[in-house]
């Protein structure tokens, strides 16, 4: 899950990381005052929509300003809008928390960022005298200004390996001392909030040469949420795909693709699979979507419910492969699934394994327009030909 | 011969009495895996499913001599049982849960490489392991299953026995199959089950299935092209799926323009494996091997 920039900043400062005064507006409250603005020092102020995107300078999203007034007309002339920058696709996302804060004078940008580095199996802290850009364009444009180093659980982020990276990125004493702080408080965060990646970027240094943190990303373990109740409460929803979103909720596992083709599959791997297998047919998948191993019927019509929500979907394939599910289950799902949802797309069943033959004849008896295949490919093969003939009917 | 597990292992489970753990304990004992027992704490003395229930793991070890454990725990306590068997001296745990926090996986990751090195942890969030006709340890239908030549091992659960049930379609049968999971901190990874497929007499090929994020095929295909003895079939699932979004599994996703399927096909294409577009030739694809590899041998 991720957490907007101000809820970012006000998890880090649990852990006593400091951030200059800020204001926020939100859809719901109503208007700001001039009175509200928190003072700054070099008479600017920073204006922040908060949407879950990077790229938001460059779509309009942040804007530094030259007095209160001008903060606030800003600020009211992003709240309630949508913003769409290169990585939100073209409805981009709602601006319902606008964050304003005292500008900084910003000597030189850093970047200072926590993940878990599957190879190595462990917490990786990866720093850069560059900041102020995305990791890729530091990566390919200042390779040899990146430094990282790997966390031994078991001690937890070492000082000595906070001070070699401060070292490393040319800070003076004072600064060292400043960024083996944050650095270590910043892991603390890390471990004891689940969070998947901590970015702090830019990490500044002022002109006085003291470091502050101007903009913080946060991403926590979804696997976590039992025991990180705090941030989860504060999840926004209105940032995710409307989807991808009621999926969940019905205990499926839902991705919005752009073709014509949907698929429901029992398992995630094979679910990719039908995928691939639909554009090895020559087809597109319209999904990817999962409805578990210990799937119900229940679940059956609400993944079917879904998939025709999607009005590009002209063909739909199902792809079970009975173990501890029982394909009779499975055809009994989708017999109810069909009848209660009018069923009109054509659609292919594929079911192997555990009672997949009682399964094909139940949606033989039916009387339901399903087509039983027991081929994997042919399966896939079919259903894009019957998308290929309702594109072609409907012209 | 078989990878890790065969008839003599004892296996205990660990969430013995839970739901889960019941059900496929149950279907265990069914396929005629030796299962001697069960552990869940408060319940030891009891006896489940006509199989003495202990309080520890070490309790469980000492009374039984069980050397594997499959684990059914739910999530916020799974790290611990996996600890727990460690200690007690399992030497195969099988962690079908899924949803066990990263933290949490990190950590226990690094004890067992401190402290427990001989410990082989399989997942989490993984079908676990059959050897057939010997030993199924998970929650794999083991019907689709016949002992055989192909070794598996695979980073999912229902493709896995696509694969399963197309190298029996196919009359090859299956050595051992291993699922290792779709979690991106795990046990045993696609190099340590290849390792130990090519020392096993019966394992004449090896079936990989994988999926797009990270970079643990790649790591394979390297240690393959540095000379591996047997042919490897592999497919990568996810060819189609778009970068930035989690397909289901916590570790399969796109990051950062890394990890997608064409970079894995490349890399194992490059190292002599036999890399399949369709999932549905996996079965095809190692017969076809096995065959051409047969008559070259009695050319030759």
């Amino acid at each position: 899950m991720n957490l907007h920039e101000y809820q970012a900043k006000a998890l880090l400062s649990g852990f006593g990381l400091r951030f200059p005064p800020s204001l926020l507006l939100k859809e719901s409250e109503g208007s700001l005052r001039v009175a509200d603005l928190p003072p700054s020092d070099t008479g600017q102020w920073v204006v922040k929509a908060q949407v879950h995107s990077g790229a938001r300078g460059k779509a309009g999203g942040v804007s530094v300003v030259d007095s209160p007034d001008a903060a606030l007309t800003a600020a009211n002339a992003l709240i309630g809008t949508r913003l769409v920058t290169g990585q939100t696709g073209p409805a981009g996302l709602p601006v319902d928390v606008v964050l304003v804060e005292p500008a900084l004078p910003i000597a030189r940008e850093y970047y200072l960022a926590m993940t878990v580095d599957r190879a190595r199996q462990r917490v990786v802290v990866i720093a850069s005298s560059h900041g102020g850009m995305d990791i890729e364009t530091i990566a390919s444009a200042h390779p040899e200004a990146i430094f990282r180093t790997e966390v031994n659980p078991t001690v937890g982020l070492a000082a000595y390996q906070a001070r070699e990276l401060a070292f490393a990125l040319g800070f003076d004493d004072v600064q060292v001392k400043s960024f083996v702080s944050m650095a270590l408080k910043v892991y603390q965060a890390f471990i004891e909030r689940d969070a998947a990646l901590i970015e702090i970027n830019p990490l500044a240094a002022l002109d006085g040469g003291e470091l502050a943190i101007v903009d913080a990303k946060v991403s926590l373990d979804d696997n976590a949420e039992y025991r990180q109740d705090e941030w989860w409460r504060q999840r926004d929803v209105a940032q995710e795909d409307p989807a991808e979103r009621k999926a969940i909720d019905h205990g499926l596992n839902y991705v919005a693709l752009d073709g014509n083709i949907a698929c429901m599959v029992n398992g995630a791997g094979l679910a990719m699979a039908t995928m691939d297998l639909i554009q090895y047919a020559g087809g597109t998948p319209a999904n990817f979507l999962d409805v578990g191993g210990g799937t119900s019927a229940a679940k059956v019509t609400e993944a079917f419910k879904l998939i025709l929500e999607n009005p590009r979907v002209e063909a739909i394939l199902v792809n079970i492969f009975g173990g501890i599910v029982r394909c009779d289950l499975i055809a009994e799902g989708i017999i109810e699934a069909a009848r209660e949802v009018a069923l009109d797309v054509p659609t292919v069943v594929r079911l192997a394994g555990t009672n997949a033959e009682q399964g094909r004849r139940m949606l033989a008896d039916s009387g339901l327009a399903l087509i039983a295949e027991d081929d994997l490919a042919a399966a896939a093969g079919r259903a894009v030909e019957l998308a290929n003939k309702s594109r072609e009917a409907a012209r | 011969m078989s990878i890790l597990v065969d008839q003599s292992t004892r296996v205990i489970c660990q969430g013995f009495t839970g739901k889960q753990g019941t059900f496929h304990s149950e279907q265990a004992l069914a396929y005629g895996t030796r299962l001697v027992g069960g552990v869940t704490p408060g319940k030891g003395g009891q006896t489940h499913l006509g199989l003495p229930v202990f309080d520890t793991v070490a309790d469980a070890v000492r009374e039984t001599g069980a050397t594997a454990s499959m684990i059914y725990v739910p999530a916020p306590f799974a790290a611990d049982s996996i600890l727990e068997a460690a200690a007690a001296g399992i030497e195969v745990i099988a962690c079908i849960t899924e949803g066990i926090p990263v933290i949490d996986m990190l950590k226990v990751k690094a004890v067992l490489a401190q402290d427990y090195p001989d410990a082989c942890l399989i997942g989490p969030n993984c079908p676990g392991l059959i050897t057939p006709d010997a030993c199924k340890i998970g929650i794999m239908p083991g019907a689709i299953h016949q002992k055989g030549r192909v070794g598996i091992v695979s980073r999912s659960g229902t493709l896995t026995y696509e694969a399963v049930a197309q190298t029996t379609a196919a009359g090859l049968g299956q050595s051992t199959c291993v699922g290792i999971g779709g979690d991106p901190i795990g046990g045993l990874d696609f190099i340590d089950c290849l390792s130990r497929f090519a020392d096993d007499p019966q394992t004449e090929l090896v079936l990989m299935v994988g999926e797009i994020g990270g970079g643990a095929e790649e790591a394979a295909a390297e240690f393959i092209r540095q000379g591996y003895p047997k042919p490897v079939v592999a497919y990568i699932a996810g060819a189609t799926a778009p970068a930035g979004k989690r397909m289901g599994h916590a570790g399969a996703v796109i990051a950062g323009g890394k990890g997608t399927a064409a970079a894995k096909c490349e890399a194992l294409r490059a190292a002599g494996v036999h890399v399949v577009g369709s999932p549905a030739e996996l079965g095809v694809t190692a017969a076809r091997v096995l065959e051409n590899r047969s008559e070259g041998m009695s050319a030759s």
